[in-house]
């Protein structure tokens, strides 16, 4: 009898255990999942040129031979990632100042078509971005614009609009509607509502968008590559997938990788300051 | 697509609801300034239509046009494009689909396809996994959330390096596997590496989605089922799966369409001109930079067709509801979670 409860008793504690240490061994698991590639690519930047192939879990002797590889002379490295700040952040500026007005109006204002206009900007952002670029590539050469910055940022405008317009309609959702209409019986025109009092109240939600918009901006890769063909013009992310040795088997890969962990860090470092915020943005404060 | 097809009977019927209409008191202030809201609207969404009927509207236009032509196919001695096209009409799309340039296209198309589905598929599975984790832990929480979003925030062009230098001859994968693998010649295994890739960087993703819909499951129902005496599995099967749906389906719908224009993964960590791994962006984007613009344009516009007619099947068929969030009066938790789908992975 006794014994019989004592295992029963074992058994629950057991199964209790199992119940704990279940979620904890599936989080390290997608940590591990989410980070072995990235810690496998920042090993390797770190590791000297001739230490490339070892497979050791830390570098032997830590080097930032690669980093220094990376911005000689003759890579162009350094103006290509003045170039892809240039591009991302006008991108950014661009979508916010037209995107907001119009998630304004999409979350607040009752007009005829407000959900047909809704879907043509979602719908929008579906389209394959080579179908956009193939005649745009064309126009452009027709019109001398291959080579330039406003190449790159008019078609990056056609993915980061919706996806601003749309993060921008939730947030003013989720404003309180007794913000405009305390402006409105003070006097304020619905324009003027939202100029003073809407614009300086949503700047949270812009912040997010912003982040969102610079980062996609800043990954973009097929528009950069097929409308410039000059090196200096290049973003980061052309002249990273550039970075080659002289034979397939001969590849400068510790220097790709320092190039990668360069181009990457800004954007985790950012992501792991606004981790909530983006988080937030990205599920609509679903994670708490 | 959903979105439009009921489009004229929700702003109607929005129209007439308290709340969903300008701030103010509805009522007294509709037929006072109804007029003032319509041009205040027009005047605040006109500026977005406007930049999106030139980068988008147009070029698709553009490029239905210009596949009815030839043009650019011959050089002239220094090398620029001999002016001039010669109509064709839906010549080139015969070629494509039937003629000399079919066997490249239908290979494109298959790739295309083939990695859609099995991507899309592993990253529904991989992301309700991770989700159903994350729902379960509390420890930890900050880790998993951090990290879930690396691969997403790590570009698509240095995630195809890093792949390319982990698949490399003397690579890490290689020395795991214990076995000389050549991922970027081989078909079948090239394959493999851009399906690996891809699915790390975006299933993280999924799961932070579909996580977002678990949460707004409430936990009486699953406290309910178990005192029923239901197990975790059927629990899963019959409660959080039907309820996650929604969000799951609209996450696939996003993710699908994003994988059908697949580009820089392959490009970078395979190579161009590769059968085993062109995609028909891939292919379209080969064929414009030859400045064989006419068939870009036509592999450009069919890859387009594919991409609406997936998403009107997803739209018709599944009920995928785009926009179910915006539309609906009270914001809703886990609303953006359509969105994010889309803007992921360029």
């Amino acid at each position: 009898m006794t014994t019989a409860t004592e295992t029963a008793r074992r058994t629950t504690r057991r199964r209790f255990d199992a119940r704990k240490w279940l979620p904890v061994l599936g989080v390290a698991g997608i940590v591990l999942y989410c980070l072995a590639p990235f810690y496998w690519m920042v090993v390797t930047a770190f590791r000297r040129p001739a230490d490339q192939y070892d497979l050791s879990p830390l570098p032997r002797t830590w080097s930032v031979e690669n980093f220094r590889a990376v911005f000689e002379p003759g890579t162009g490295f350094g103006r290509a990632l003045l170039n892809s700040l240039i591009v991302a952040s006008t991108t950014t500026v661009l979508t916010l100042v037209i995107g907001t007005s119009t998630a304004y109006a999409l979350a607040r204002l009752a007009f005829r078509g407000k959900n047909l206009v809704l879907s043509l900007i979602i719908a929008t952002s579906m389209f394959p971005g080579i179908s956009l670029i193939v005649p745009l590539l064309r126009l452009f050469t027709d019109i001398g614009w291959i080579n330039t910055y406003q190449a790159m940022i008019l078609p990056s405008l056609s993915f980061a609009l919706p996806l601003a317009v749309w993060n921008l309609t939730m947030f003013f959702r989720q404003m309180p509607q007794e913000l405009e209409q305390a402006a409105m019986v003070d006097g304020c025109t619905p324009g003027q509502a939202f100029r003073k009092i809407i614009v300086p109240l949503a700047a949270p939600g812009m912040f997010t968008t912003a982040i969102l918009t610079f980062i996609l901006a800043w990954n973009e890769f097929i528009i950069a590559l097929s409308m410039v063909n000059e090196r200096e013009m290049q973003t980061v992310t052309v002249a990273i997938s550039k970075f080659t040795g002289a034979t397939q088997y001969d590849q400068p890969f510790g220097t790709q990788m320092a190039a990668g962990v360069i181009v990457t860090i800004p954007l985790v470092i950012g992501v792991l300051i606004f981790q909530r915020r983006i988080i937030a943005g990205l599920t609509s404060g679903g994670l708490k | 697509m959903s979105m439009t097809t009921d489009a004229s009977t929700n702003s109607a019927a929005e129209a007439g609801k308290p709340g969903s209409g300008p701030p103010g008191s509805p009522g007294r202030r509709r037929s006072g300034s109804a007029a003032g809201t319509a041009r205040l609207a027009s005047a605040l969404v006109s500026p977005t239509l406007l930049v999106l009927a030139v980068v988008v509207m147009y070029p698709i236009l553009a490029a239905l046009y210009q596949s009815l032509f030839v043009s650019g196919q011959r050089l002239d001695a220094q090398g620029f494009v001999v002016e001039g096209r010669e109509f064709v009409g839906l010549g080139t799309y015969a070629d494509i689909l039937f003629g000399p340039a079919a066997e490249r296209f239908w290979n494109a198309f298959w790739n295309t396809t083939f990695f859609t589905v099995v991507t899309v598929t592993l990253e529904a599975v991989l992301g309700m996994a991770m989700a159903l984790v994350m729902h379960q832990a509390f420890r930890g929480r900050g880790l998993v959330r951090a990290s879930v979003l690396v691969p997403w925030a790590i570009p698509t062009a240095v995630s195809a390096l890093l792949w390319r230098w982990i698949f490399a001859p003397d690579g890490v994968a290689n020395a795991v596997l214990g076995h000389q693998v050549l991922w970027s010649s081989q078909a079948l295994a090239s394959k493999i590496a851009v399906i690996t890739a891809e699915v790390w960087k975006t299933a993280p993703f999924v799961g932070l989605l579909v996580l977002a819909g678990l949460q707004v499951i409430s936990r009486e129902v699953h406290e309910a089922a178990t005192v029923d005496g239901a197990g975790a599995w059927r629990r899963f099967w019959h409660i959080t799966l039907p309820l996650v749906k929604p969000a799951l389906v609209v996450a696939v719908l996003f993710r699908m369409l994003d994988a059908l224009r697949m580009f820089d993964l392959p490009f970078i960590l395979i190579g161009q001109q590769k059968d085993s791994v062109e995609t028909l962006s891939m292919l379209a984007f080969s064929e414009a930079t030859n400045v064989h613009y006419g068939p870009a344009a036509a592999y450009a516009t069919l890859l387009f067709a594919y991409v609406a007619l997936i998403a009107f099947v997803f739209v018709k068929l599944l009920g995928a509801d785009v926009i179910g969030e915006v539309r609906s009066q009270v914001p809703r938790r886990g609303g953006i979670r359509s969105r994010r789908g889309k803007g992921s992975a360029r």
